[in-house]
C-alpha cells in the first residue's frame, strides 16, 4: 500500500515535471534549432548582412534578399501601433474613468470580444469591405488633399488600389486596439484610488488626474503593453495576408503593394519548389521568431516585472 | 481686480481643455465600438444572407461550378481541432500544475513559466514551420495530425499560465490541512487544489480552445487543404480556416458567398467559447 503510494508521488511528480520542461525549455530552443537547421542552405548561401539587406526576391534565379518582407513587416507593425497606441489609451480612459459604473462590463466586455475574433475575419474583412472603400474613396480622397501638400504627397503617390500599405497597417491596427486597450486598462485601474482623490482634493479636473497622476502611475503598464502588441502585430498573419498583395519590393508610397514575413511565408511556403527558396523561408521565420521573441521577452522581464516590483511595494 | 479676472480666465482655460480631452477620449472608444459592431454587423448580415442547410450536408462541388457546401471542412476543423485539444489539454493542465505545486519556489522553474508566458503570443506561423520540419517533411506529405500538433502547441503555454495563475490562488492553508492528515503531495493536489481550482482551469480550457478554433496560419502548411471530404489522419484534411482563405482569395462570387457563410459559423463558435469562458469566470466570482 504504501509503495503503491510512493510510486504514484513519483510518477506524477516526474511527469508534470516532463511536461513543464518540455513547454517551458524543449519547445522553444528546439524551434530555433530546427529553424536554424533548415535554414542553413539559405545562411550558408547568403550570410547574414547580405541576406538581411539584399532586395532582390527571385525565385527562378534562386537569389533570395529578406530586406523588403522585413521593411514590409516593420513598416506595417509601426503604422498599425502608432495608430492603435493613442486610441487604445483613450477607450482605456474612457472605460476606467468616464464610463458609468453600470456600463462597464458592457464597455470591457465589447472590446474583449474584438480581441477574440479569429485574425482571418479580420483579414477577409479588409478584403471585401475595407479594400474597395479605400480604394474607391478613401485613397483618392487623400490623394486629392494630403496628396497635394509637397514631400508628404510623396507618400500617397501611385493607383490606388485599397491592396496596399496603407490599408494593411490599417486593419491590423484595429486587430490590436483590444489587445492593447486591455492592458492599458489594467494598467489604468491598478492607481491607488488614494492618489486619485488626493488630485481631486487640491482641485485638479478629471484630464488634470488623468494626466498628472493615473498616466505616469500606469506608464510601466503602458509602455509593456504596448511592446507586447509590437510583439504579437509582427507575427500576425492572416489579418495583413489579404492586404499587401505579397510583392517583394520596398513600397515608395503608401499605397503600394508590399509583403511581409509572415505574409511571404504564408504564401509562398508550399510552393517553394528548390532547397535553397524553402531556406530562405525558413530564414525568414528565423528572423520573426528572434525579433518577436526578443521583443516579448524585454516586454516581460524588463517592463513588467519593473510594473510588478511597483505596484508590489506601493501596496494597493 | 485683474487677478481675479485672470483666475477665472485660467479656470475656464482649464475646463476647456478637460471637456476637450474627455470628449477625445470618449470618441475613441466610440472608434473602437464603430469597428466591432461593424465588422460582427457585416459578418453577420453576410453570413446569415448566404447560410443555407446545404453548406453543411453537401461536399465542395468542381471550382466555378455553383452550389455545393462546407461539409469537408466543417467536419475537418472538428476534427483537427478536438484531436489538438485531445493533445493539448492534459500537457497544458499538467504544465500549470508543475509550475504552480512543485516550482513555486524554483528560479530555473519560474524561468520555464515566464518563457511559456511569453509563448501565449508566439507568431503562430512560426509553429507552423517548426511542425512541417518535424512531422511533414519527413513523411513526406501534409497531415491531418501535423496540423493539430501544431494547434497543440499554441494552446498549450495559453492553458499552462491560466491554469498555474488560477492555482497560486488557492490557499495555502487549504493544502496544509491536507498534508496535516497526512496527505501526500499528489493527494493534496488532486483531491485540494485542482478540486477547489476546477472552474479556473476549465476557463483555461475554453481560452485555449478559442484560441485555436480561428487559428490558420499553421495549418496553410500542416494539415494544409482538401477538397474532399476525408476523416483520414494521416492524411491533408480541410479545415474552415484555411478554407476561407482559399475561397475569398479564389475568384469566384460562390466560394466568396460560402466564405462569408463559413466565416459567419467560425465567428460565432469563437465568440460563444470566449463568452462561456467569462460566464465560468463570473460564476466563480459569484460562488466564492
Amino acid at each position: 500500500m504504501k509503495r503503491k503510494e510512493e510510486l504514484v508521488e513519483v510518477l506524477t511528480g516526474s511527469t508534470l515535471g516532463i511536461f513543464a520542461l518540455a513547454v517551458g525549455l524543449l519547445f522553444p530552443v528546439s524551434t530555433l534549432v530546427v529553424l536554424i537547421y533548415e535554414s542553413f542552405p539559405a545562411i550558408r548561401k547568403f550570410g547574414l548582412i547580405d541576406f538581411i539587406t539584399g532586395t532582390t526576391w527571385d525565385p527562378v534565379a534562386e537569389v533570395f534578399g529578406a530586406l523588403p518582407a522585413l521593411f514590409g513587416t516593420l513598416l506595417v507593425t509601426f503604422l498599425a501601433s502608432a495608430v492603435a497606441l493613442p486610441v487604445s489609451v483613450g477607450i482605456a480612459v474612457f472605460i476606467s474613468e468616464l464610463s458609468p459604473k453600470r456600463l462597464k462590463p458592457i464597455f470591457s466586455t465589447a472590446v474583449e470580444l474584438l480581441g477574440a475574433i479569429p485574425s482571418i475575419i479580420y483579414g477577409m474583412w479588409g478584403l471585401f469591405v475595407i479594400a474597395p472603400l479605400m480604394a474607391d474613396h478613401v485613397e483618392p480622397f487623400l490623394q486629392e488633399t494630403l496628396g497635394r501638400v509637397p514631400l508628404l504627397g510623396k507618400l500617397f503617390e501611385g493607383a490606388p488600389t485599397g491592396v496596399d500599405a496603407l490599408t494593411a497597417s490599417f486593419v491590423l491596427s484595429i486587430m490590436i486596439i483590444p489587445f492593447m486597450s486591455a492592458i492599458v486598462k489594467d494598467a489604468f485601474e491598478m492607481t491607488p484610488e488614494l492618489l486619485k482623490e488626493a488630485g481631486y482634493g487640491l482641485g485638479a479636473t478629471k484630464w488634470e488626474v488623468i494626466k498628472n497622476v493615473i498616466i505616469p502611475y500606469a506608464l510601466p503598464g503602458i509602455v509593456g503593453g504596448m511592446v507586447l502588441s509590437v510583439g504579437r502585430a509582427l507575427g500576425e498573419t492572416m489579418a495583413v495576408a489579404f492586404l499587401t498583395g505579397n510583392v517583394h519590393q520596398i513600397p515608395k508610397s503608401l499605397l503600394e503593394p508590399l509583403t511581409t514575413i509572415t505574409v511571404a511565408i504564408a504564401n509562398e511556403f508550399t510552393e517553394a519548389d528548390s532547397d535553397v527558396y524553402l531556406a530562405s523561408l525558413y530564414y525568414l521565420a528565423l528572423i520573426l521568431f528572434i525579433l518577436s521573441f526578443g521583443l516579448l521577452m524585454l516586454a516581460k522581464f524588463y517592463l513588467l516585472e519593473r510594473l510588478g516590483k511597483r505596484w508590489g511595494t506601493k501596496g494597493i | 481686480m485683474g487677478n481675479e479676472r485672470h483666475l477665472r480666465r485660467v479656470i475656464l482655460k482649464r475646463k476647456v481643455i478637460n471637456f476637450l480631452m474627455l470628449t477625445l477620449s470618449s470618441l475613441t472608444a466610440l472608434y473602437g465600438l464603430v469597428w466591432l459592431f461593424w465588422i460582427l454587423g457585416d459578418v453577420f448580415l453576410n453570413g446569415f444572407r448566404f447560410l443555407s442547410l446545404q453548406l453543411f450536408l453537401n461536399d465542395p462541388t468542381p471550382p466555378g461550378i455553383e452550389g455545393g457546401g462546407l461539409r469537408h471542412a466543417f467536419v475537418g476543423h472538428f476534427i483537427i481541432t478536438s484531436l489538438a485539444a485531445l493533445i493539448g489539454v492534459p500537457i497544458g493542465i499538467g504544465t500549470g500544475i508543475f509550475f504552480a505545486e512543485y516550482g513555486r519556489h524554483s528560479k530555473i522553474v519560474k524561468a520555464f513559466r515566464n518563457v511559456t508566458d511569453v509563448l501565449v503570443s508566439f507568431p503562430s506561423i512560426v509553429v507552423g514551420t517548426f511542425v512541417y520540419a518535424l512531422m511533414v517533411k519527413p513523411l513526406g506529405h501534409f497531415s491531418a495530425i501535423s496540423g493539430s500538433v501544431s494547434l497543440a502547441f499554441l494552446m498549450i503555454p495559453v492553458i499552462a499560465i491560466t491554469t498555474d495563475e488560477i492555482l497560486k490562488l488557492v490557499p495555502n492553508s487549504l493544502r496544509e490541512a491536507g498534508y496535516a492528515l497526512g496527505a501526500h503531495r499528489w493527494q493534496v493536489i488532486k483531491d485540494i487544489s485542482i478540486s477547489a481550482a476546477k472552474r479556473g482551469i476549465l476557463t483555461g480550457v475554453i481560452l485555449g480552445i478559442a484560441r485555436i478554433a480561428g487559428e490558420t496560419a499553421p495549418l496553410l502548411f500542416t494539415s494544409f487543404n482538401n477538397n474532399f471530404f476525408s476523416t483520414d489522419l494521416t492524411k491533408p484534411m480541410a479545415s474552415l480556416t484555411v478554407t476561407i482563405f482559399q475561397y475569398a482569395m479564389g475568384p469566384y462570387e460562390d466560394w466568396h458567398r460560402q466564405a462569408w457563410a463559413a466565416s459567419l459559423v467560425l465567428t460565432f463558435g469563437t465568440l460563444l467559447f470566449f463568452i462561456t469562458a467569462k460566464a465560468v469566470v463570473h460564476g466563480m466570482r459569484r460562488s466564492t
